[in-house]
C-alpha cells in the first residue's frame, strides 16, 4: 500500500527537478538566515548574562545555529541531486548516498521544529533564571569594592535605565536590601544607628531607590528617597504618583523583551521549516521517479513517484524490528550467561 | 604636444571601455552611498533639533543629498556612453555630446571637493547653534506644563543619559537656573523663602543637578543635591570626586558626536571625488581614442588617446583667448550697432 502515489510524465519530471533546484537554493539561503538568527539571539542573551542565573536558555540559539549549518549542507546536496536528475545516466550514483542522507535530513528537520517549540516553551525557565539573577544583582549592588562583584552596580543601573524598570518584581524590592555600602554610612549619626538597630540583620534599610529607577517623563524632578512618606515632599501622594519612578519590575521587562524576540524568531524558523519540508518531499518524489527509470531504455516514459513504498506503520515496523531483535538478543544473551 | 598620449589597438580599446563601464557602476553605487549619508545626517540633525537654535542650517545635508542624486545620474549616463562606445554607430550619436559632458564632469568634481570642504567646516556654525540651543533647553527644563515645551525635560534627561554629559559647558550650569518648577515648591517653608530671597530675580537656585547627570559607574549611590557641600555627605570631597556625576558638558559631547560624523562623511566624499576623477580621465581616453582612428572606415586600426590635446598651459591660454574673443565680439557688436546708429 504505497503512500501518496503520483504519476510523472517526462515534462513533469523536468519541471519537478527545475523547481526543486530553485527551492533548494532558497532553502540554503533560509538555512543561512536561521544561522544568523541563532547568532543574534545568542549575542543578545550573552549581553545580559550577568542577571541570568543559568545558561539553559542558550539551548534555543545553539539549536538554531546547528540546524542552520546542517540545512546548508542538506540543501546543497539536494540541489546537486536535482542537477543530476535531468540526466538518467548520472542519477544512479546517488543511490548509496540516499539512505544516510534521509536519516540525517529528517533528524535535523525535526530538530528545527523542536527549536521552534522550545522558543515558545522555555518562558518559565527564563523567568526563574532571571528571578534568581536579578535577586543576586540587587543584593550585591552595594559591593562595588568586592572583586568579582564590583560591576554589579553599573550593570543593574544600566539595565534599569535601558529597560525602564525598577527592582526584581517591582520597586519595593529595593526597600528590602541594603543598597548603600557601609563605606558611605556615617555610623556615628543617630539616624543611621536607629535604622541599623531596627532590624534583625543590622542592615541599613530605607524606603528609597537608586537614581536609575527615575522616569525622565515625570513632570517633576525625581523623588528617590522617602517614597512612601507623603508629607516629606510638597504636593506628593505616592499611591497616585505613576510617572515618578518606573513601576514595572525588571524581570517582567526582560522576559517580555526576550519572549518577543524568541517568538518572532520562532515564527521565522517555522516558515523555514515548512520550506525545508517541501524541499525534502519534492526530493523524495524526484528520487522515486528516477529510480523507477533505472534499467529502462527510453528515459522519457511516464513513471510513478511515491513518498513511502509501504504504509507508514509498515515502514516504521521495518526500521524498528531490527532494533528490537538486537535488544532481545542482548537480553537472551545476558540470561544465558546468568544461567 | 598632447598630455599623456597612449597608443590603443582594438583589444586595448575594448578593455578600456569595459573597465571604465565597470568603474562607472561603482561610481553609481558611491553616489547612492553619498545620498544615504546625506539622508542619515539630516535625520540625526532633526532628532536633536530641540537642542539647537531654531534657525539651524540644513544646507550641508541637503547638498549631500543633491550631490548624491546628481552623481547617480551623471555616472549612469557615463556608463551608458561607455557601453555604447564599443559599437561605432551608436558612439557616433554620443560624439557631439561628449565634450560638454566632460566639462560638466569637471564642474561636478569641483562641486564634490567643495562639499567635502563644507562638511569639515560645518563644525563651526554647529558650535554656536548648540550653545544657544542648550542654554534655552536648560532654561525650559522646568516648564513641563507649558504647551510646546512640556517634553523638554524628558528630551534633556534622555540626552544627558545617552551622551553621558551634564549641563551646557559643565554641571555648574544647573546651579545658575531654576530647574524645579514652582508647582513643586512649598512657598510656606523657610528654606524655600530664603533661597528665593537670596537672589535678584527671585529664582529658586541650589547646588543640585537632575538625576540624569548621575554616572552609573560611580561606586557610591549618586549625590545630586548639595553637590559642592562636603559636610552634607559622609566621606565626600567634591574636588576629588570624579565618578559621581558626568563632568563633560553636553555641548562638547554633541560637537564631538556630530564632528566625528561629519569628518567621516567628508572623507567619504573625498574618496568619491577621486573615483570620479579616475572615471572622467578614463572616459576622456575612450573619447579621444575613438575619435582619432587613423582610418575611419576600419574599426580595428590603431589610434591614439590623450587627456588634453595640447599641454595644460596651452589649453589654459586657449580657453582664456576664447573667452576674451567672446567678450570682444560682444563689444565689437555693440560698437558696430552704436556706430551704425550714430553714423546714419
Amino acid at each position: 500500500m504505497v503512500l501518496m502515489k503520483m504519476k510523472f510524465p517526462f515534462e513533469k519530471r523536468v519541471k519537478l527537478a527545475q523547481g526543486l533546484w530553485l527551492l533548494s537554493w532558497m532553502a540554503t539561503l533560509a538555512g543561512a538566515f536561521t544561522f544568523t538568527l541563532g547568532c543574534f539571539l545568542k549575542t543578545e542573551l550573552r549581553r545580559r548574562a550577568e542577571v541570568m542565573d543559568n545558561t539553559e536558555i542558550h539551548a534555543v540559539p545553539n539549536t538554531l545555529m546547528i540546524v542552520g549549518l546542517a540545512s546548508l549542507g542538506i540543501n546543497y546536496f539536494a540541489g546537486r541531486m536535482c542537477q543530476d536528475a535531468l540526466d538518467a545516466g548520472r542519477f544512479p550514483r546517488w543511490k548509496t548516498f540516499m539512505q544516510p542522507y534521509w536519516g540525517v535530513s529528517l533528524l535535523f528537520t525535526l530538530l528545527m521544529l523542536m527549536a521552534v517549540i522550545m522558543s515558545y516553551a522555555m518562558k518559565g525557565n527564563l523567568e526563574s533564571s532571571l528571578k534568581i539573577g536579578l535577586k543576586n544583582g540587587i543584593r550585591f549592588y552595594k559591593d562595588t569594592d568586592t572583586p568579582g562583584r564590583c560591576f554589579q552596580k553599573q550593570t543593574i543601573d544600566r539595565l534599569q535605565m535601558e529597560f525602564r524598570c525598577c527592582g526584581n518584581t517591582d520597586f519595593k524590592d529595593w526597600f528590602e536590601v541594603q543598597w548603600i555600602s557601609n563605606r558611605y554610612l556615617d555610623f556615628s549619626s543617630k539616624e543611621v544607628k536607629d535604622r541599623v538597630k531596627s532590624n534583625v540583620d543590622g542592615r541599613y534599610l530605607f524606603d528609597g531607590v537608586p537614581f536609575s529607577c527615575c522616569n525622565p517623563s515625570s513632570p517633576r524632578p525625581c523623588i528617590q528617597d522617602r517614597l512612601t512618606n507623603n508629607s516629606a515632599h510638597y504636593s506628593y501622594e505616592h499611591q497616585t504618583e505613576e510617572l515618578n519612578i518606573y513601576i514595572r519590575g525588571c524581570r517582567e521587562a526582560l522576559v517580555n523583551y526576550y519572549m518577543g524576540l524568541m517568538n518572532t524568531i520562532g515564527a521565522g524558523v517555522l516558515s523555514v521549516f515548512l520550506l525545508q519540508s517541501s524541499v525534502l518531499v519534492s526530493l523524495r518524489y524526484l528520487q522515486t521517479t528516477m529510480e523507477a527509470l533505472a534499467g529502462q531504455e527510453n528515459t522519457e516514459i511516464e513513471t510513478e513517484g511515491y513518498l513511502l513504498e509501504k504504509g507508514v506503520k509498515e515502514t516504521i515496523m521495518e526500521y524498528v524490528t531490527p532494533v528490537l531483535v538486537f535488544l532481545q538478543l542482548n537480553q537472551v544473551g545476558s540470561e544465558d550467561t546468568e544461567a | 604636444m598632447a598630455l599623456m598620449k597612449v597608443k590603443f589597438d582594438l583589444k586595448k580599446r575594448v578593455k578600456l571601455a569595459q573597465f571604465v563601464w565597470l568603474m562607472y557602476w561603482f561610481s553609481v553605487m558611491a553616489g547612492v552611498l553619498v545620498f544615504s549619508m546625506g539622508l542619515f545626517f539630516k535625520i540625526e540633525l532633526r532628532k536633536r533639533s530641540e537642542m539647537m537654535d531654531n534657525n539651524e542650517s540644513h544646507f550641508v545635508p541637503n547638498l549631500l543629498i543633491g550631490v548624491g542624486l546628481l552623481a547617480c545620474g551623471i555616472n549612469a549616463m557615463g556608463g551608458k556612453i561607455c557601453y555604447d562606445s564599443l559599437d561605432p554607430s551608436k558612439f557616433s550619436r554620443w560624439k557631439p555630446m561628449l565634450k560638454p559632458f566632460l566639462v560638466s564632469c569637471v564642474a561636478f568634481n569641483c562641486l564634490l571637493v567643495l562639499t567635502a570642504l563644507l562638511c569639515f567646516l560645518m563644525r563651526i556654525p554647529l558650535q554656536f547653534t548648540l550653545a544657544e540651543g542648550l542654554k534655552n533647553a536648560l532654561k525650559f527644563y522646568k516648564d513641563t506644563d507649558t504647551p510646546g515645551r512640556c517634553y523638554m525635560k524628558r528630551t534633556l534627561d534622555q540626552m544627558q543619559m545617552e551622551f553621558r554629559c551634564c549641563g551646557n559647558n559643565n554641571f555648574r550650569d544647573w546651579f545658575e537656573i531654576q530647574w524645579v518648577s514652582n508647582r513643586y515648591l512649598d512657598f510656606s517653608a523657610k528654606e524655600v523663602k530664603d533661597r528665593i530671597g537670596s537672589n535678584v530675580d527671585g529664582k529658586y537656585l541650589m547646588d543640585a543637578v537632575p538625576f540624569s547627570c548621575c554616572n552609573p559607574g560611580s561606586p557610591r549611590p549618586c549625590i545630586q543635591y548639595q553637590v559642592t557641600n562636603n559636610t552634607a555627605h559622609y566621606s565626600y570631597d567634591h574636588h576629588t570626586e570624579d565618578l559621581n556625576i558626568w563632568k563633560r558638558g553636553c555641548r562638547d559631547a554633541l560637537i564631538s558626536y556630530y564632528g566625528g560624523m561629519m569628518n567621516s562623511i567628508g572623507a567619504l566624499v573625498l574618496l568619491v571625488t577621486i573615483l570620479e576623477v579616475i572615471v572622467m580621465i578614463g572616459l576622456q581616453y575612450v573619447n579621444t581614442s575613438l575619435s582619432n582612428l587613423a582610418n575611419p572606415e576600419d574599426p580595428e586600426c590603431e589610434s591614439e588617446g590623450w587627456i588634453l590635446e595640447k599641454t595644460v598651459k596651452e589649453t589654459f591660454t586657449d580657453i582664456m583667448d576664447k573667452m576674451k574673443a567672446m567678450s570682444k565680439g560682444n563689444a565689437v557688436d555693440e560698437a558696430g550697432v552704436d556706430g551704425v546708429a550714430t553714423g546714419s
